[in-house]
C-alpha cells in the first residue's frame, strides 16, 4: 500500500469508527445543534429588536454560521481527550498506521457534525425570515467555505485536545477560547463601533472574514445601521478566508501530528 | 530456541528528576513467556511503554524481533501487540466493531478484517456478545476483547501489562489458558504482573524489576532456589512438647517458631536427609506431629526477600 492509500484507509476506518458512536450517542448530536438553535433565535429575537430587526436577522445568520462551525472545534478537542484517557490512542499509536490517519479520521468525522449543525442552523434561519439570495452555485461556495473552515477548527481542537492533560482540562481549554475568537469579529456586530485594537483583530479576525464571505456568497447585505470595515480583508473577504483556513490548517495539522507522537495516555 | 524476541540492553528513563528505568537489561527467548514482576511503580509499565514505541528511552537499545524501537518503530508495530493496563475498548462499538477497526488499521482488505474480527470472537469465546456494544461488557469481556486486538494482526511478540489487574478469579483463568495457547502457537508473551502467583503459573522465565532495575532473573524454580533453598516444615500435636522439641533440634540450623501455629520451620541444606533424621528422632523422643515436610519458598517470600530494603529486614 501506498502512502497516500493507507492514509486514506486509515483515517476512514477512524472516521467509520467515530460515525458509529456518533450515532450511538444521540445526545452528542443534540448538544452540536442545540447551541445554533439558541444563537438563532437569541440573537435574532432577542438583540435583534433593538439592532435593525428583519434585516439583523438576515445579517447575523452568516456569523451564527462562522460560530457554529467554529465552536464544533471543542467536539474534537474533548473527542482527541476521551481517546487519549481511556487508552485508545495507545492502542492505536503501537500500530503500523500512518500518524496523519488518527487525527485526520477525528477532523473528517467532525465535519460530518458541522454540516448536520449547518442544516440544522440554515432551517432556523430560514423560519426567522433569512434567504439566501444568491445563485445556488454562490450558494454551494459559501457552504464549502464554511465547511472548509470547520475543518480548519477542527485541527486547532485536534491539537489542543492532545495538549490537554486531562479531559477535564480539555473541557474548559476547548471553549474557552472559541468565546474571544467568535466574539470580536463582525459576526453579530459592527466592528467599526469597537475601540482599539479590537477593532483591528476583528477586523483581521479569520471568523469576520468567513462572516463577510458568507454574507456576499449568500446575498445577505449588511445592516445600515451597523457600519462595516472596508480594507483590505473585507474587500477580499472571500479569498482572505479561504487563505486563512488553508493556513491553520497547514498550521495546526503540523503541530498536531508532532504532538501526537508524543502523547500518551495519562 | 532460535535466539531472542526481545533485546533490551541498558534501558533508560527519567521522568523529570524521578527515574523510572535505572539501566534495565533483559533478554527475551523466542516462543516463551516471559514474566516481568515487581511491585507498583518498579518500571514495569515504562518498559512496556518503550518497547512498544508509546515512550522513547533515554538510554539504551531495545530490539524487537530484530527491529531497533529507536530507529525503526513501524517494523517493531508490525511485530508487535499490545494489550494495555487499561483495556483500549471502544464502549460505543460492538465487540465486533472493535476488532474490525484495528484490522482495517492494520491495513486489511474489509473481507479479511471481517474474517480475522470472527476467528478472534470465536477464540475468546464473545461470539454471542459479538454485535451488542461494549458498553455493555463484563470486565472479564472487555479483557478479553482488548487481548484479542492485540492478536489481530498474529504478531510474533504479545505484550500484555497486568493483563489479569482487577479481574474475577474465572475471568483470570480465561486470560491464563489464552496465553497458554499463544505460546502452543510460538508466540512470544511478555507478562507484566503484580500477582506472584501469576508469574509462577505462567512464566518460562521472571525478572523481578524493583526501582527500576532488574534485581533477579531466572526461572521460578531458580528463583525460589536463591532465596535459600528448601526448609523444613515441622507442625507439632501438643504446644507443651516445644521446649523439648527445641532443645532436640539444637545445631540444626536457625529455628523460626510460629507458637499460635504450634510450627517450626528451619532452613536445610539436604531436606530429605535432614526430615528422615529430626523424624527418627523425635520418634525415639515420643513426640507427636500433626504434619512434617519439605517446603520450597513460595514466590511470595522470594519476591519480599528481593524487594524488601536490607535496613527494613534487620529491624524486623
Amino acid at each position: 500500500m501506498n502512502a497516500v492509500s493507507a492514509i486514506a484507509q486509515h483515517s476512514g476506518a477512524i472516521a467509520w469508527r467515530n460515525l458509529v458512536g456518533l450515532r450511538r450517542t444521540p445526545g452528542a448530536i443534540f448538544a452540536s445543534v442545540l447551541q445554533p438553535i439558541m444563537f438563532v433565535f437569541l440573537l435574532g429575537y432577542v438583540f435583534g429588536g433593538s439592532l435593525g430587526g428583519e434585516a439583523y436577522r438576515e445579517f447575523i445568520m452568516a456569523g451564527i454560521f462562522a460560530q457554529t462551525v467554529t465552536f464544533n472545534a471543542a467536539f474534537t478537542t474533548i473527542g482527541f481527550a476521551n481517546d487519549l484517557q481511556k487508552g485508545i490512542v495507545d492502542r492505536f499509536r503501537s500500530l503500523p498506521m500512518s500518524r496523519v490517519g488518527v487525527i485526520l479520521g477525528r477532523t473528517s468525522s467532525d465535519l460530518v457534525t458541522s454540516m448536520i449543525s449547518l442544516l440544522v442552523t440554515s432551517l432556523c434561519g430560514l423560519a426567522m425570515g433569512w434567504r439566501i439570495r444568491s445563485s445556488v452555485l454562490d450558494a454551494v461556495a459559501g457552504y464549502l467555505l464554511i465547511l472548509l473552515f470547520a475543518f480548519a477548527m477542527s485541527w486547532v481542537g485536534a491539537y489542543i485536545g492532545l495538549v490537554s492533560r486531562s479531559v477535564e482540562v480539555a473541557q474548559s481549554l476547548g471553549l474557552i477560547w472559541l468565546f474571544p475568537a467568535t466574539f470580536i469579529s463582525s459576526g453579530f456586530v459592527s466592528v467599526v463601533a469597537m475601540p482599539e485594537p479590537l477593532a483591528t483583530i476583528a477586523e483581521w479576525n479569520p471568523i469576520t472574514a468567513l462572516a463577510g464571505a458568507a454574507r456576499i456568497l449568500f446575498g445577505n447585505p449588511a445592516v445600515p445601521g451597523l457600519p462595516q470595515p472596508d480594507g483590505w480583508p473585507a474587500q477580499h473577504a472571500v479569498g482572505y478566508s479561504l487563505l486563512c483556513s488553508l493556513v491553520i490548517i497547514a498550521i495546526f495539522m503540523t503541530l498536531s501530528v508532532a504532538r501526537y507522537r508524543k502523547a500518551t495516555a495519562r | 530456541m532460535t535466539g531472542y524476541a526481545v533485546q533490551i540492553t541498558g534501558l533508560r528513563k527519567n521522568f523529570g528528576t524521578h527515574t523510572a528505568l535505572d539501566g534495565v537489561d533483559l533478554a527475551i527467548p523466542a516462543g516463551q513467556v516471559f514474566g516481568l514482576l515487581g511491585p507498583n511503580g518498579a518500571g514495569k509499565t515504562t518498559t512496556v511503554r518503550v518497547l512498544t514505541t508509546l515512550l522513547r528511552a533515554d538510554a539504551g537499545q531495545v530490539l524487537v524481533a530484530g527491529a531497533d524501537v529507536a530507529t525503526d518503530p513501524q517494523q517493531v508495530r508490525r511485530n508487535i501487540g499490545l494489550s494495555g493496563q487499561y483495556a483500549a475498548v471502544d464502549d460505543r462499538l460492538t465487540g465486533f466493531e472493535n476488532l474490525y477497526l484495528v484490522a482495517r488499521l492494520y491495513g486489511m482488505t474489509r473481507r479479511r478484517s471481517t474474517a480475522v474480527a470472527r476467528d478472534l470472537l470465536d477464540r475468546f469465546r464473545l461470539t454471542d456478545a459479538a454485535d451488542r456494544q461494549a458498553a455493555g461488557y463484563s470486565g472479564g469481556m472487555r479483557r478479553r476483547l482488548d487481548l484479542a486486538g492485540a492478536l489481530v494482526a498474529a504478531p510474533p511478540v504479545v505484550v500484555l501489562d497486568e493483563p489479569t489487574t482487577g479481574l474475577d478469579p474465572q475471568s483470570r483463568l480465561d486470560v491464563w489458558e489464552v496465553v497458554g495457547e499463544l505460546v502452543g502457537g510460538g508466540t512470544t508473551v511478555l507478562l507484566t504482573t503484580q500477582y506472584l502467583e501469576e508469574a509462577d503459573q505462567l512464566a518460562d522465565r521472571i525478572a523481578v524489576l524493583n526501582h527500576g532495575r532488574v534485581i533477579a532473573e531466572g526461572s521460578s524454580d531458580e528463583l525460589k532456589q536463591q532465596a535459600g533453598g528448601e526448609r523444613l516444615e515441622l507442625v507439632l500435636g501438643q504446644l507443651r512438647d516445644l521446649p523439648a522439641v527445641l532443645q532436640l533440634l539444637e545445631g540444626l540450623g536457625e529455628l523460626i517458631v510460629d507458637e499460635r501455629a504450634r510450627r517450626i520451620t528451619v532452613p536445610v541444606s539436604d531436606g530429605q536427609r535432614a526430615l528422615a533424621a529430626v523424624l527418627d528422632l523425635l520418634n525415639a523422643n515420643r513426640i507427636r506431629l500433626l504434619d512434617a515436610g519439605l517446603r520450597r519458598p513460595t514466590l511470595d517470600e522470594v519476591f519480599l526477600g528481593l524487594t524488601t530494603p536490607v535496613a527494613e529486614k534487620v529491624s524486623a
